[in-house]
């Protein structure tokens, strides 16, 4: 089974004998983009979003000019990466963390298991300090083996406050607990972390349903795992549906995953991405942005 | 009737059940190519037929099922547990511990991702839920004396069964690849026809850089089985195939939810057809 070739490699494939002059036939224009239907599921874009974003492209590349400077193959890959990082959300604000709201700001971290939530909420945490903010995160997670422990070592690393209860408590207590505790530490900024769960795992959602609804957070994020395949889109539409998501984190960047889960949520769903984590330090974590994102997920 | 007929649709609707599954364009093709060549090579005339044909080829791809292998020349059997970050390699060290166990294995775990915070922590307290212990330092230690604490502790206790946690690490982490090098060689060196298993854990969810990600773990270190977590998601793991099939590592476990009893031994047929299950 062949191994992936560099979209533009292919792209030169299939144009070799296009003189570079004239404008973009259709047919050239749906040669081209069979392959790039390919180079985005290939980077894990979902089907459909790849069909549709296709489809998108398909409108501008065709009549193009192809005189200046640019092959064929290369203006189709410039119109293509264009229209991703449009997708993307561009420069839109969207991407930026919202926390206007008063004091404290609550924001809320969700997602399947092992996404990357505990260890970004005390990114988050760090990033926040250094900002001026001070954050309190709060342990909501009463089901992992030391999942507490977890974000208490990280708090004491960070020297961030951290909310806990006994083993036991209700996650929808701790959480309104937490703003008490946050108002009397003078903290204005709260961060949930809360368990993993599946999507599809009703009795577990309906605990965020209830957390969301009673705290009403600023931001209600998606933690979202860079490698995730064909499924984030259903993944992003159940928790969006569930408890309206305000943005996603994209994490575990720092690998070579090309992060096609994103383009698929964001289009589906319209949730911007508001940050990308990279690592495992604790300063890991940096804000979006859609042009790296989009050639990340073109290969280039 | 015409319904069972051999026609576009069916091409395209069998693609598109596959890429949606995360199978990946390239087997996609390979296996599309490879229906068409048997449709008129054996004469299919139904769409039944290729359906078949397509189950016969994906089963093959992944290789027979097959269980764990446990130490021949010494007491002591080592399996060492490896994947990228979040996978689920803690919790399913936690339920092979518990199927051991149960079948009369005297199991014991080392804590070798000395690195995450608490992820010693949680491998005690899955010890103590499953009645298996545990044999850990202090954070940050070396996890290359952990491991060399627990294969003596192992010995000395008579264990039948050694399981090493390590920490995730993503494929592409120069240091965290050599320093896995260093855990396979402290085993080595002391158990010289261990680790008996080398299991890389893969999430389920993950989409193409699984392959990669198993690729790699398989040329630095080696590979005898792979398990896939958290296949109770909507997911199909359907990567599965290019990895049994490029590096001719078999699965052998499927973890199905957080719960110790959450691990089944793989079985192909079954996987194949949750592929194609609708939810
Ligand atoms: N390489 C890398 N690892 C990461 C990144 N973010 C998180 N991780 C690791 O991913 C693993 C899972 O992270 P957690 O923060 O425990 O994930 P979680 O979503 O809280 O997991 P659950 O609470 O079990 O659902 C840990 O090993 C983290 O160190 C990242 O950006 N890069
Ligand atoms: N639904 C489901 N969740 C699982 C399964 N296996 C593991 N998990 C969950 O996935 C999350 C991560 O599991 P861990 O065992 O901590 O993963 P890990 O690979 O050890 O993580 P690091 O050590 O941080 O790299 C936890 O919340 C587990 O409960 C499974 O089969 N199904
Ligand atoms: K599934
Ligand atoms: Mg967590
Ligand atoms: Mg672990």
């Amino acid at each position: 089974m062949a191994m992936f070739e560099s979209l533009s490699k292919r792209l030169e494939g299939i144009f070799s004998n296009l003189s570079g002059q004239g404008k973009l036939t259709e047919d050239d224009v749906n040669a081209a983009l069979r392959e790039v239907r390919i180079a985005l599921i290939e980077a894990d874009v979902n089907l459909k979003v790849a069909r549709q974003f296709v489809e998108r492209v398909k409108q501008k590349a065709i009549g193009a000019d192809v005189m200046g400077s640019l092959s064929p193959a290369q203006q189709v890959l410039s119109i293509v990466n264009e229209e991703l990082i449009e997708v993307l959300g561009g420069t839109d604000d969207k991407n930026k963390l919202d926390l206007s709201g008063a004091p404290p700001n609550v924001i809320m971290l969700v997602g399947l298991q092992g996404a990357g939530k505990t260890t970004t909420a005390a990114k988050l945490a760090n990033y926040l300090r250094k900002q001026g903010s001070r954050p309190l995160m709060v342990a909501a997670d009463m089901y992992r083996p030391a999942a507490v422990k977890q974000l208490q070592t990280l708090g004491k690393q960070l020297t961030v406050p951290v909310y806990s209860e006994p083993m036991g408590a209700n996650p929808v207590d701790i959480c309104a607990n937490s703003i008490a505790y946050a108002r009397e530490q003078a903290c204005n900024v709260v961060i949930l972390d809360t368990a993993g769960r599946l999507n599809i795992d009703e009795r577990m959602m309906n605990e965020i349903i209830t957390i969301r609804n009673r705290i009403q957070p600023r931001e209600v994020l998606l933690v979202a795992d860079a490698m995730t395949g064909q499924e984030a889109v259903r993944v992003a539409q159940d928790f969006n549906q569930a408890v309206s998501l305000t943005g996603m984190i994209l994490t575990k960047m720092d690998g070579d995953a090309r992060g096609g889960a994103a383009l698929s949520i964001r289009s589906v769903t319209g949730v911007p991405v508001k940050f990308m984590t990279v690592g495992e330090k604790m300063d890991a974590l940096e804000p979006f942005y859609p042009d790296r994102l989009a050639s990340r997920i073109l290969g280039m | 009737q015409e319904t069972d007929t051999i026609t576009d649709d069916l091409w395209d609707e069998l693609e598109e059940s596959l890429l949606a599954a995360d199978v990946g364009p390239g087997t996609t093709d390979w296996l599309i190519e490879r229906l068409r060549q048997r449709v008129e090579e054996e004469h299919m005339r139904t769409g039944s037929q290729v359906q078949r044909a397509l189950r016969e080829e994906l089963a093959s791809l992944l290789g027979p099922s097959s269980s764990l292998r446990f130490a021949k020349q010494s007491p002591l059997t080592v399996i060492l547990v490896i994947g990228v970050n979040g996978s689920g390699k803690t919790t399913s060290i936690a339920k092979m511990a518990y199927r051991l166990s149960r079948e009369g294995q005297k199991v014991l775990l080392a804590a070798g991702d000395t690195f995450r915070a608490a992820a010693i922590d949680q491998l005690k307290e899955w010890g103590e839920r499953v009645g298996v212990p545990v044999i850990s330092q202090h954070p940050n230690s070396d996890p290359g004396a952990v491991v060399y604490d627990a294969i003596q502790a192992a010995q000395t206790r008579g264990s039948d069964v050694l399981i090493v946690d390590t920490a995730g690490r993503l494929h592409t982490k120069f240091n965290l690849m050599e320093e896995l090098k260093k855990i396979n060689k402290v085993i080595q060196k002391f158990i010289p026809d261990g680790p008996h298993e080398l299991l890389m854990v893969i999430d389920a969810t993950t989409g193409q850089n699984a392959l990669l990600q198993a690729r790699k773990f398989a040329e630095d270190i080696g590979l005898t089985g792979v398990i896939i977590t958290k296949m109770d998601s909507t997911a199909k793991g359907g990567f599965a195939f290019a990895v049994a099939d490029d590096l001719g590592v078999p699965i052998k476990f499927i973890g199905t939810g957080e719960k110790v009893e959450n691990l089944i031994p793989f079985d192909p047929q079954s996987f194949v057809t949750a592929l194609f299950a609708q939810e």
